[in-house]
């Protein structure tokens, strides 16, 4: 009787991952204008934290790599340590920060993408950075006794060596993006998950499981697999270009 | 650097800005969205936006009125706090008491009784309790406990969640006692207990509307329901613009009024999920509650 | 072609320099004085400490005995009228000519001026046939050649230049030790070290013998040639000291 239970539970799962396909298939196919909304506002929302990311991170990651004081150990190991936070906690502490009882509450990003964009900054940054840290420092070893022969000191270096380990970068910014696009927990504290306004693809798919929508969501989440392979595709492409047509 | 990679990069560059930037404005995604549409805040709850109720009132209201509405469903607990900060404009949540105390405490004020919906009993279609089609939740709640048959709570805050807490009260029992044993507390949303208790073959308290949408049903049905205490009764709340000056006060009782009217009333009544009315409008016109102006 | 200075950096000069790493020393007691001229070649067998004597002078390494003086003056950074080239050429992850560009930008050069003056450079090296080719797909002479170019670009005063042909078939080096002489005719002061006998009879003007961490002579090619004063360096001119 059990066992007779279980397969039923299995068929029934199999049954909606099928479901899945076809749904997330047919969304893509119609172009449903949620399902383009929804796709739009994630990509933005984690492009632009990527982009603030980057901007923060890659100078901070080449500086803590070319820091020539006895800090650079302390601030290596705090950069690794910050990528692990906890999404959830950082989620809370940015809702303190924005909410109007908060100290930041007058800008009035809270339940809009500038509060999902600002908490989805705070957690790739050190990503970018400890990762950044890492490219820099290997090529560092490689390149300092040639740049300081040149006559490049250490401050010069860092945009010739963010230059020449671009396509490593590359993949640092993707690791970024993918962690930025996944995030669900603290975008949902910061944004609200309102209809139309803050719901990403990640959100929706917490809000049909926890409606039971298990199919919606498989397809959804199917939608979310395949963006990121072909972000992941893109710019392997565009690094394999890059690289061809200096050849 | 090769000048054509440069070139490769600068375009997207300028491709990822544009849409960041067009994710960053704020404003609503949307076709016909106009350059700034006046919108209100509302914070409420899960099972309330999983309904569907919302996404059918507000467009009403919106073409009625030109104000948007912008839910943010969210456990009643919370609902409370982020109304309490300020973060939202109005409050719709299914909790008296808790809507009390927050007009009381000088958060809210206008509180107006809006439409009831109710709770039903679910458990496993085998029934092993022996509860079902009874009439008296207290007396199915209290056979659970004594046959110690798996029970999930939202253990949350919830309203669902302290209206559980006062069946079981009614019943004279403390569950909380058997916490981990054959009461499990999951501290989530109505829909995520719905799929353990699926899972696990056992008893929950859910709110009527949810139970009509989840899909993972599994062999789950409703063994108690109709009963007076299991009415679920909902009042909507202006946060206090004397706490906080940037509420939307002259929007947000446009909201609150339209509920209460004759409109929003027949609007919530004709509302159907699967075919089925889950909001009743109040009978005998909408009362207030102490404090509200 | 190396700039006409109003005051040149030579003569270099160690004053009893030394290196130790980790308690051992690598090279002690050394002292000798480079003058303007033709080039100064350093032999001696592997692990003599030739490799570590330029990377002192250059400035790439700090001594921890003793000093290097340009002028009589200590310089505490790689002075700007230097320059150097590896045993393996490093070179940046881009093309040929943005390799050369990169040491004209750094020597100040305006981005109008920089084209036209690597092309130049290019040329002098036998390199303009592929400007926009990535430097690293070329052949390891090609490579020694760009880092040569680049190295030129400076307008160097002093080039220091570390076993230059080591890692090349004899054509390449053939090519290689060519520039060289280009860039000594045209008043660049050439300290090299190697360990190929016959390129340093070609082109030394004066010689330093090293082993094991000591400067064992200091003299003019022809006399050091044609007859050693230390038994170490006849014993390395027959052949016989590996190190």
């Amino acid at each position: 009787m059990r066992l007779r239970g279980e397969v039923g539970t299995v068929l029934a799962r199999m049954q909606d991952i099928r479901t899945a396909f076809g749904t997330a298939l047919r969304l893509l196919v119609t172009l449903d204008p949620e399902l383009v909304e929804i796709i739009t506002l994630s990509l933005g929302v984690s492009l632009g934290a990527l982009l603030l990311a980057a901007g923060v991170g890659l100078p901070l990651g080449a500086a803590v790599a070319l820091w020539p004081y006895r800090g650079r150990r302390f601030a290596a190991t705090l950069l690794n340590a910050l990528m692990g936070l906890p999404p959830v906690v950082v989620g809370l502490v940015v809702y303190v920060f924005l909410s109007r009882s908060g100290p930041l509450g007058g800008l009035g990003w809270l339940f809009t993408p500038r509060a999902m964009i600002a908490v989805q900054f705070v957690l790739i940054t050190p990503i970018v950075a400890a990762l950044t840290r890492q490219v820099v420092e290997d090529l560092w070893e490689e390149y300092s006794e040639l740049l300081r022969s040149l006559g490049a000191g250490r401050i010069r270096a860092i945009p010739t060596i963010l230059i020449d380990g671009r396509h490593r970068l590359l993949t640092v910014l993707l690791a970024g993006f993918g962690r930025a696009i996944a995030e669900v927990g603290a975008v949902i504290i910061v944004g609200g998950n309102i209809a139309h306004v803050t719901r990403v693809m990640t959100t929706a798919i917490a809000l049909e499981t926890r409606k039971g929508d298990l199919a919606l969501a498989l397809a959804l989440g199917i939608v979310l697999l395949g963006i990121s392979l072909l972000v992941n595709a893109g710019a392997a492409l565009a690094a394999e270009f890059a690289r061809e047509r200096e050849a | 650097m090769v000048r054509s990679s440069c070139a490769l990069s600068c375009v997207l560059a300028a491709l990822v800005l544009a849409v960041a930037a067009n994710a960053g404005s704020g404003g609503r995604v949307d076709r016909d969205a106009d350059a700034a549409v006046e919108f209100i805040t509302l914070a409420s709850t899960t099972s309330t936006e999983d309904s569907g109720l919302l996404a059918d009132l507000v467009p009403r209201f919106r073409a009625q009125t030109g104000i948007d509405v912008r839910v943010v469903a969210v456990g009643t607990g919370r609902a409370l706090q982020i109304a309490r900060h300020g973060d939202v404009d109005v409050l719709l949540v299914h909790d008296r008491v808790s809507e009390d105390r927050f007009v009381q405490e000088g958060w809210g004020v206008d509180r107006r009784d809006v439409m009831y919906n109710d709770f039903v009993l679910v458990g496993p279609e085998s029934d092993p309790a022996g509860v079902r089609g009874g009439q008296d939740v207290a007396r199915a709640l209290a056979l659970i406990a004594a046959q110690e048959l798996p029970f999930v709570s939202r253990g949350d805050n919830s309203g669902t969640h302290k209206a559980e807490l006062r069946l079981w009260k009614a019943a004279k029992l403390d569950p909380s006692a058997h916490s981990g044993g054959w009461y499990r507390e999951v501290g989530a949303g109505m829909g995520a207990a719905l799929n353990t208790s699926a899972a696990m073959g056992a008893y929950t308290l859910t709110d009527r509307g949810t139970w009509l949408s989840f899909r993972n049903r599994r062999g789950l049905a409703i063994v108690v329901e109709g009963e007076p205490r299991l009415a679920n009764p909902y009042g909507v709340i202006l946060v206090n613009p004397a706490k906080h000056p940037h509420v939307k006060q002259r929007s947000g009782r446009a909201f609150i009024d339209w509920l209460v009217s004759a409109e929003g009333q027949a609007a919530i009544a004709a509302f159907r999920l699967n075919g089925e009315q889950l909001f009743h409008p109040n009978p005998g016109g909408t009362g207030g509650s102490p404090g509200s102006s | 072609m190396s700039a006409t200075p109003a005051e040149s950096i030579l003569p270099l000069a160690f004053e009893g320099l030394g290196y130790a790493v980790a308690g051992r020393s690598l090279l002690r007691d050394v002292s000798a004085r480079l003058e303007a001229g033709g080039p100064s070649i350093i032999l001696g067998p592997n692990g003599s400490g030739k490799s570590l004597t330029l990377r002192l002078a250059h400035g790439l390494l700090e001594p921890t005995a003793g000093r290097v003086t340009w002028a009589g003056a200590e310089h505490d950074r790689v002075s700007r009228r230097q320059a150097m080239v590896f045993e393996r050429p490093v070179l940046l992850r881009r093309s040929v000519i943005a390799n050369v560009e990169y040491a004209l930008a750094l020597r100040g050069l305006s981005r109008s001026e920089r084209p036209a003056r690597a092309a130049e450079l290019l040329e002098k090296t036998g390199l303009s046939g592929m400007p926009k080719r990535a430097a690293r797909v070329l052949s390891a002479g090609e490579q020694q050649r760009l880092a040569l170019a680049r190295a030129w670009a400076v307008e160097p005063e002093v080039l220091f230049l570390d076993e230059p042909t080591g890692a090349l078939d004899p054509a390449a080096a053939r090519l290689v030790e060519r520039l060289i002489e280009t860039i000594a005719q045209a008043g660049t002061k050439i300290i090299m070290t190697t360990h190929d006998m016959a390129q340093a009879r070609r082109l030394a003007e004066d010689v330093l013998f090293l082993h094991g961490g000591n400067l064992l002579e200091h003299s003019p090619a022809e006399r050091f040639f044609a007859g050693p004063s230390s038994p170490e360096a006849s014993a390395f001119l027959r052949g016989e000291l590996v190190w």
